[in-house]
């Protein structure tokens, strides 16, 4: 019974855990303060938007920030990959969202 | 062109797989005549007036020419000309061998092969359609529908129209025909859908491309970076973790903070990232720029490093009683270059560490003053320095406290400076306790009973005042008066005034620390206790002019040395008011100084620029190195300090510089017995050495006192300008 007390305790704490850890979480950005804030809440909103559809988020993603900061942006939603890009500087953004998603923007025409 | 001989040909035209092979025989009559080429009339007008009569004179007016004829033409006659070949166009391959004759394994012998091969493809090429009936089609219906169906579409189409412009007239029609079978094409077409394996991008992803600028108008392109990682569901669990441990860990420092969000969350990390991009300061690169420039320094005095570790001079050998004295750094720094080096002090903790004082001389002309620690790590460049507004006479470090120094300056302020805390003075003298003469020299005292820092000055003022450093405030008390006797002048109003001496050196006995000697301008050498404050423990009438520098010796209690700037260096025992030695060295003596390691070594700068150093166990009368260091001329050397541990010997001029010199074996030689066994270096030994030299002086002490009663009036005029 203790044991299973116990477990039970630990799965509250894995929940409360899971449940903290879908914030957006900035890995690596060396965009200014004001573009970096704009964008992660675009990730955040594309991904909620399209929790089921990394594609469409992505380019939902990369569309607003054509539109927004100049083209051209890509865009990478995926729970994982690994990546090696050349970016300007100050436009790239490399954040985890939901727990599982990791998305990286930059730009680079 | 043609050969005469009756030749059959082949032509063979491959039409497709699908058709079979279709030979076409034809019979083509041939005239000879029409044999001949065209452009062989002009040249042959005889057989044209041969075949055509009545062309006989139509080139009469043309040059007659000469019939060109080949050697092995044919001689034929009208009937022989006329004559009809029929030539027969056949399959056979005129290249093809006729008569092959392989084995025959049936018969068993050697038979000609009947059947050959007579077929030559002279030109094949293969379609891109296949007829819908044929195998191949079918095969590939069957297989896979799409290709095939477009293809058979496509002749489906080509037959369709056919037969409609055969039914209809007007061409308008066509197309509306052709929408409406596109229309109605079967629906099964769209069922399967075959990707590209290697190259496929899905419809949903493909984003807008945007246009291409021109080259013209495009202009430098913005940097750009690298940038790489990986994205794991570890990598984003132990992320989330830390992060998560991070915001744990700041929510117990600030409760304030403890309601924040998911959301607050990533603030705190940004004021995080913010703060860590503008602490850019630079006092985050002095310490690596310290090293940096060690690293250089290092490079460049190389040679001078290794001279100071590892060279001895071989020569010493052979010289039995001299020495000599190895040049290394010179330390001087562009704010020191226009003042005089008043005093030197090594530090009593690091060996490579000694502080030097800037004043100047100059009654005159007084410039600001400068302390600099310097380190023999970094001859190019102070590791401290202070700047003041007076020149700096005197310096002194604290035996116990590295740290703190104090000086004393020419306006008779004295103030303590502390390396470790800012370039300001930590306590200063105020105008109503300073002295009103320049500070000739300052001492550190082991601190007071309440474990105060106490130091101790002599100005020229006569005053000899014992400073205490108690918490904020530098509180003074005097000790002495330094009384001039019997030159009490008479007052206008006939009261007589007591004239002050003034002091100019001060030294601490090493081991009753209440007794101590000061030596005045009027060359006086003046035995004081601090319990005593009315009266000498004893006075020597030492020197014709002021005196420099007193210094007890390290070893012997009762045995000191002094110089002055009346040439002479003279040593003293405390018991005998004629000194036991005097040496004669030419030149106003700046300063002189016991060998840390010997009882018997001394060494002396003179103003004329050179160093002597003596050993009395070695030599009585004259010094075992007299080396000129100083090459330019009106440079005087000013102090001399010798290093504790090392064989280093630092001499500082009138210019702000510093010289150090490493001391030969000779100078540094430890003492022997009969036999030239080395002793061990014990202070009992040195004492004994030392007492056993004066035993000699005391019993005759004529003996080494030289005369120089007449030189040194003579010339204290000059020496006193000159210093």
């Amino acid at each position: 019974m203790a044991e299973g007390a116990e477990v039970k305790k630990e799965e509250a704490q894995a929940d409360s855990g899971r449940r903290i850890h879908t914030y957006p979480l900035i890995r690596h950005s060396d965009m200014n303060e004001e573009m970096r804030t704009e964008s992660m809440e675009l990730c955040v909103t594309a991904c909620e938007k399209f929790a089921n559809n990394n594609e469409n988020a992505a380019k939902m993603i990369k569309e607003a920030m054509d539109k927004r900061f100049g083209a051209s942006w890509h865009v990478i939603v995926g729970e994982g990959y690994g990546f090696e890009v050349t970016h300007e500087v100050k436009n790239l953004l490399y954040m985890f969202f939901g727990g599982n998603m990791g998305i990286c923007v930059w730009k680079c025409a | 062109m043609m050969k005469k001989s009756k030749e059959t040909q082949k032509l063979k035209v491959k039409l497709g797989q699908g058709q079979g092979d279709q030979l076409s025989y034809m019979k083509v009559p041939i005239k000879k005549a029409s044999r001949k080429p065209s452009i062989f009339l002009k040249a042959q007008p005889e057989n044209i007036a041969e075949e055509y009569p009545g062309l006989e004179n139509c080139d009469e007016w043309t040059d007659p020419r000469e019939r060109l004829k080949p050697a092995d033409q044919l001689q034929l006659n009208e009937n022989e000309l006329n004559e009809e070949f029929t030539r027969i166009l056949t399959a056979n391959n005129p290249n093809a061998p006729e008569n092959v004759i392989r084995y025959s394994f049936n018969e068993r012998c050697f038979k000609q092969v009947t059947y050959i091969e007579q077929m030559a493809v002279h030109f094949a090429a293969d379609g891109c359609m296949l007829h819908k009936n044929s195998d191949e089609a079918r095969r590939q219906q069957a297989r896979g529908e799409t290709g095939v169906a477009i293809i058979t579409d496509a002749q489906a189409e080509g037959e369709d129209n056919e037969e409609n412009a055969e039914e209809q007239t007007g061409k308008e029609e066509v197309p509306e025909q052709e929408a409406e079978r596109s229309s109605t094409l079967p629906p099964n077409r769209d069922a399967k859908k075959l990707t590209n394996q290697f190259n496929f991008s899905e419809r949903a992803s493909q984003t807008y491309n945007n246009p291409y600028r021109e080259h013209e108008t495009q202009t430098q392109p913005p940097p750009r970076t690298t940038f790489g990682s990986g994205v794991t569901q570890w990598e984003i669990f132990d992320a989330y973790a830390e992060d998560f441990a991070y915001q744990q860990l700041e929510k117990n420092k600030d409760k304030a903070k403890s309601i924040v969000g998911q959301k607050d969350g990533t603030t705190v990390r940004k004021k995080v990232l913010t703060s860590e991009l503008q602490t850019n300061d630079m006092s985050l690169v002095a310490r690596a720029a310290k090293i940096v420039e060690r690293m250089v320094n290092q490079n460049s005095y190389d040679e001078i490093a290794q001279d100071f570790r590892y060279w001895e001079d071989m020569s010493d050998e052979f010289r039995e009683n001299e020495g000599t004295l190895l040049p290394l750094w010179r330390f001087i720094t562009d704010c020191t270059k226009r003042l005089a080096v008043t005093s030197v002090c090594w530090n009593p903790f690091y060996d490579d560490l000694f502080t030097a004082s800037y004043g100047s001389y100059d009654f005159m002309m007084q410039p600001k003053g400068c302390i600099c620690c310097f380190s023999l790590k970094n001859p190019s460049f102070p590791e401290f320095s202070f700047k003041t507004n007076y020149g700096v006479m005197s310096i002194d470090v604290h035996p116990s406290y590295p740290h703190l120094i104090v000086a004393g300056c020419y306006d008779g302020s004295v103030a303590v400076y502390n390396s470790k805390v800012s370039s300001e003075a930590i306590h200063c003298s105020n105008a109503e306790t300073k002295h009103s003469d320049p500070v000739w020299q300052v001492k550190w005292r082991s601190d007071d009973l309440d474990g105060n820092l106490t130091y101790v000055s002599v100005s020229s003022d006569g005053r000899v005042c014992v400073w205490t450093v108690a918490k904020s405030e530098l509180s003074c008390a005097e000790v002495m008066q330094l009384m001039v006797y019997g030159v009490a002048g008479d007052g206008p109003d006939g009261t007589r005034l007591q004239t002050l001496g003034s002091g100019t050196a001060i030294d601490f006995h090493p081991e009753h620390e209440q007794t101590f000697l000061v030596g005045t301008e009027e060359g006086r050498i003046l035995l004081c206790s601090l319990t005593h404050h009315s009266h000498y423990l004893g006075a020597f009438t030492a020197h014709q002019m002021s005196v420099y520098r007193v210094q007890w010796n390290p070893f012997h209690p009762d045995v000191f040395i002094s110089c002055s700037a009346d040439w002479s260096v003279k040593i003293w025992e405390r018991a005998h008011t004629e000194p036991l030695f005097t040496f004669d060295l030419k030149s106003a003596v700046g300063d002189v100084a016991w060998a840390p390691y010997s009882a018997t070594v001394f060494a002396a700068v003179t103003a004329d620029g050179r160093v002597h150093v003596y050993d009395l166990s070695v030599n009585k009368y004259d010094a075992v190195c007299c080396q000129t260091i100083v090459h330019r001329r009106k440079t005087k050397l000013t102090r001399l300090a010798f290093n504790r541990r090392t064989s280093v010997v630092v001499v500082s001029d009138d210019r702000g510089a510093v010289a150090s010199f490493k001391l030969s074996p000779n100078l540094r030689r430890a003492p022997r017995d009969k036999k030239g066994q080395e002793l061990t270096r014990s202070a009992e030994a040195e004492v004994e050495k030392l007492e056993r030299i004066l035993q000699v002086v005391r019993e005759n002490p004529k003996t080494s006192s030289l005369s120089l009663a007449t030189s040194a009036v003579q010339w204290s005029n000059r020496a006193r300008k000159k210093f």
